[in-house]
């Protein structure tokens, strides 16, 4: 079912995770960027004051360009668990879920964030079951599993950008969507290791987050070429792959990301196409979207060039559902799977 | 017995492929004229071989061809027992493909003498089988070979043999004359082969009914397929490897005729059966009933069901339980009755003693209806925590211990399964829509009701079939609770599917490929609405998966009663199909389940969430390691 391409036997997320965290808490030579990041997360928690909010939190570290949404969510409830005065784990519990729900409705829509969310506090029912008497020890395990978070993001970041530059191929041509870390990466790993690809980003309206992608990969010396949304079926014909990221892997296997992945990924299977996804195992959601109103509506304000006409309605989703009969393969830091494995690891997580 | 003929053309067609579809029976294919006909008695099976002449009697020493000679020793055995009259024909049947089976270990046998004490241990399982075999024989049926020409192991058990039957003495040969009779063999099986019969490793591949077809059989035709067959049995004795369990063939006759010994409800085969169903079990509805009503009070006979189960037993032949939740529940209520009233008889211990027990009553609910998926699984689980109970328990903890469990596994996997289902569900309908179900599945019925009772407006249609017409209970709950319902039949899906936004569907197993066994009707709902692309949501708790896969609705399935077909409510004018089994042109067919591909499944609602149904395996997985750990506490 799933193409592992870690062979570690680690079926969990958090296990990976784990391992993980445990791998790089002593690391042969830090990349000092990281290090240094860290350090001043550390500062500023140190600084920080009982009468933070969770979500001021959140809002601090979301404004940080690298992190994902997950890992800023993460971090604001690691420092939930450092504020905590509780004495039992069962408490502790009880107050990052209250923290997580606040987080959940500072941003309703975010699936990314609710992934983060739920995954960490799976995490401190796991933890609270393994040390259920000691919640001094508890804590400082929440709390450095937490703070290395981030990292692990970036180590995944890392691992999907090695599983999946091997799929790119000497001259072929990537249709991506949308903006996403990891593709970056992924896309610039492959540059690096001397291939020649050309990518195609559809412009991204109202937002241009295809031109923001098309920017980053032009610095590094990738050819790019900008087409609008409209033209997505006009170039299928020359693409040889879609790569795209996803803000949500859900429990079908399919992915929720933003508007227009759904309209390629219909256009890639009417073509034949191969369709990719990178995404990082933290954000598997327990989502089951059977179809596009299923997702939380989330409308974005949009412009137009004209004036438009009174009670004329405009609306603009943020995001929408591609079923995984549309996608071909997830490239995840748990190694290349099928959609179908996606729902495997999230029963493994959360049975 | 008069399934002899049939038994015995089928044989001579069986290298043929298998004609399927629905044809009528009576036109049986012509025998072929190699065939020199072997007669047992009342039996016309065709056996496309030249049987060896037979044997003169001289003396001989022990050579190295002791293969071919306990063939040929064999063969005189079952080819004497042949011209007993008074053995069963079936009996003989079977011996004789034992014996079909020497011939074939002989092949080698016979050329290398490396590889004797080999087929000599095949030689004595066989021989071993026979001795089972023989002694169900009537006496005086078996004439018994020479005991002293045959090795050791096979002495032992062929002497126990003779001793059953009235001991003849075995014609001694000659060391030419056997040498003439291997000849004769050899060419038997070659022309056996070269008549355009491929070896046959279907037997033990293709498993079940094959394997059970070859029971029947006359002798050499059979050689090539011997073969493997005598290796899976050596290899099933000696390795056991995890081979499911085969279920009943009904279209094999011996297996039926040895079966229904040991039924206490009378079952009557209909008489027009259609082709490709000939395999499931096809009874006269209304026979057994009076038969089993006036044995309920016979409780006192000895391996007479408990009276509860045999009222489980009777609910289910008269339709009065349906539904695989239900008959599971009510299944296992009567194992904890039976359990509670039990006690172990003197010299026997209470594993051993109730796992019998229990084998014996789960025999008798299968005659009354083939089980349900959910019951196998859940008898499945009784058995293993019988097993799995402490040697240090007394009858009295023990039988406390089991009906805990058998409680816990009502509580846990049904009910409060059940009720996450509900809550899974129900978060599944949104404001205004449109929800189609068919049939009546009590989950669905449980979610549409919690639904309506949180407040949701939605539409409900109901898709009915014949003859069960199961949807209109639904439909008399539902609108006494004050939902909006259509009602429809399945005619008139395609006309509906285009408003409907969600198909709710129950489900009376979900098998390892996503397909789902659900009520005769589901497939094609599933299906039309996969067309109109919407969702199809299959509500199923998990202890209905099952390991099995199924590519159709053919292989397993369950027989309803054709009778419901004749007759259309309210048509009283149409009478074409009264005395439908009188023409014999003319079957019915009502099934009552189907299988659908996994394609059309967009989710599978289980208590431990929402799954597609690729995932089926991952539970099936999880579940069994889950249940090894409880096993290994």
């Amino acid at each position: 079912m799933a193409v592992r391409w870690q062979a570690q036997g680690q079926p969990a997320v958090t296990d990976e995770w784990l391992s993980q965290a445990a791998n790089s808490r002593h690391p042969p030579e830090e990349r000092p960027s990281v290090r240094a990041h860290r350090l001043t997360g550390d500062l500023r928690d140190t600084r920080e004051t009982a009468n933070m909010s969770v979500v001021e939190d959140f809002d601090y570290w979301r404004g940080k360009p690298d992190l994902a949404v997950a890992v800023a969510a993460i971090k604001a409830l690691t420092a939930v668990i450092k504020r905590s005065k509780a004495t039992t784990m069962m408490g502790l519990e009880i107050e990052l879920k209250r923290a997580s729900e606040e987080l959940k409705e500072r941003e309703k829509s975010s699936i990314s964030l609710a992934a983060g969310c739920e995954l960490f506090l799976r995490f401190v029912t796991r933890t609270s079951a393994l040390e259920h008497e000691d919640i001094n020890a508890g804590k400082e395990r929440l709390i450095e599993r937490g703070e290395q978070f981030s990292e692990i993001s970036i180590k995944a970041r890392q691992t999907i950008s090695k599983v999946g530059a091997d799929f790119v191929r000497d001259g072929c041509t990537i249709l991506t969507h949308g903006v996403s870390r990891v593709v970056v990466s992924l896309l610039k790993l492959a540059a690096s290791q001397g291939k020649h690809f050309s990518v195609i980003c559809p412009e991204g309206r109202p937002d241009g987050k295809g031109i923001q992608t098309a920017r980053e990969l032009t610095a590094v010396g990738i050819p790019v070429t900008l087409i609008l949304d409209t033209g997505v079926a006009y170039v299928m014909e020359r693409v040889d792959m879609v790569l795209c990221g996803a803000e949500g892997v859900v429990e079908s296997g399919g992915i929720i990301n933003n508007l227009g992945t759904y309209q390629i990924a219909v256009v890639a299977r009417a073509f034949n196409k191969p369709v990719y996804v990178a995404a990082e195992s933290y954000k598997f959601a327990r989502l089951y979207p059977l179809d596009q109103r299923d997702l939380p509506y989330d409308p974005k304000p949009v412009t137009f060039a004209e004036p438009l006409p009174p009670n004329m309605k405009v609306d603009n989703p943020s995001r929408d559902y591609t079923p995984p009969s549309c996608l071909t393969l997830l490239f995840t830091d748990l190694g290349v799977l099928t959609p179908s494995a996606v729902s495997d690891e999230l029963i493994q997580l959360y049975l | 017995m008069d399934g002899g003929s049939r038994r015995g053309s089928r044989q001579g067609m069986d290298p043929i492929v298998r004609r399927v579809g629905f044809v009528t029976p009576g036109t049986e294919p012509e025998i072929p004229l190699q065939q020199v006909v072997l007669n047992g008695p009342g039996q016309s099976s065709p056996a496309p071989v030249i049987i060896p002449p037979r044997p003169i009697i001289a003396s001989s020493t022990l050579s190295q061809e002791i293969n071919s000679k306990t063939t040929a020793a064999l063969k005189t055995v079952t080819v004497d027992a042949l011209k007993n009259a008074n053995i069963e024909a079936s009996r003989v049947s079977e011996d004789l493909t034992l014996s079909s089976s020497f011939g074939g270990s002989d092949r080698s046998g016979g050329e290398a003498v490396s590889e004797v004490p080999a087929s000599l241990s095949t030689v004595t399982t066989m021989v071993r089988q026979v001795s089972i075999a023989s002694a169900s024989v009537p006496a005086g049926g078996f004439a018994g070979p020479s005991v002293g020409l045959t090795p050791a192991p096979i002495a032992a058990s062929v002497s126990e043999k003779a001793a059953i039957g009235g001991v003849k003495e075995k014609p001694k040969t000659t060391r030419a004359e056997r040498k003439a009779i291997q000849e004769a063999q050899r060419a038997a099986k070659a022309a056996a082969q070269g008549g355009g019969k491929a070896p046959s490793v279907k037997g033990s591949v293709a498993g079940g009914g094959d394997e059970k077809k070859g029971g029947g059989k006359p002798a050499e035709p059979k050689t090539p397929k011997a073969t493997p067959r005598r290796e899976g049995s050596l290899a099933g004795s000696e390795k056991k490897p995890p081979v499911p369990a085969v279920r009943m063939q009904f279209d094999d006759k011996d297996r039926v005729a040895k079966a229904t010994k040991k039924n206490i409800v009378e079952q009557t085969e209909t008489k027009n059966r259609v082709e490709l169903f000939r395999h499931l079990p096809q009874y006269v509805h209304g026979s057994q009933l009076p038969s089993a009503e006036a044995k309920f009070f016979r409780v006192q006979e000895p391996g007479h069901p408990h009276p509860a189960v045999y009222q489980v037993g009777l609910r289910y032949l008269t339709g009065d339980i349906v539904g695989a939740n239900a008959r599971c529940v009510a299944m296992l209520l009567a194992f904890a009755e039976m359990i509670r009233d039990y006690s172990t008889p003197p010299q026997k211990t209470l594993v051993r003693d109730l796992t019998a027990k229990i084998n014996s009553h789960v025999q008798f609910l299968t005659t009354c209806r083939p089980h349900a998926v959910s019951m196998g699984n859940a008898i499945k689980l009784l058995k293993t925590r019988i097993l799995k109970l402490p040697g240090h328990f007394t009858e009295a903890e023990a039988k406390k211990s089991l009906i805990e469990d058998i409680d816990k596994f009502i509580q846990e996997k049904i009910v409060f399964a059940d009720k996450v289902i509900v809550d899974h569900a129900v978060e599944k309908i949104r404001e205004g829509d449109v929800v189609l179900t068919h049939g009546h599945s009590h989950v669905v019925e449980k979610i549409l009701e919690a639904a309506h009772a949180r407040g949701k407006n939605f539409r409900v249609v109901v898709v009915d079939s014949r003859p069960r017409l199961e949807g209109k209970a639904l439909l008399r709950r539902l609108l006494q609770k004050g939902l909006k319902c259509t009602y429809t039949h399945v005619n008139g899906l395609c006309y509906i599917m285009q408003e409907v936004d969600r198909v709710f569907l129950g489900a009376a197993t979900v098998l390892a490929n996503g397909v789902v066994v659900s009520r005769a009707g589901s497939a094609a709902t599933a299906m039309v609405a996969h067309a109109y692309s919407v969702p199809v949501l299959i509500c199923c708790e998990t202890y209905k998966f099952h390991e099995r896969v199924q590519l159709d609705s053919i292989c397993s399935n369950e027989l309803g009663n054709p009778e419901a077909l004749v007759d259309v409510p309210g048509r009283k004018e149409l009478t074409e199909l009264q005395g439908w089994d009188k023409n014999d042109n003319l079957q019915l067919l009502n099934l009552t389940y189907d299988a659908m591909p996994a394609d059309y499944v967009a989710m599978i609602i289980t208590e431990l969430g929402l799954i597609p149904p690729t995932s089926v395996p991952v539970i099936l997985r999880e579940y069994r390691k889950e249940s090894n750990a409880l096993e290994l506490l």
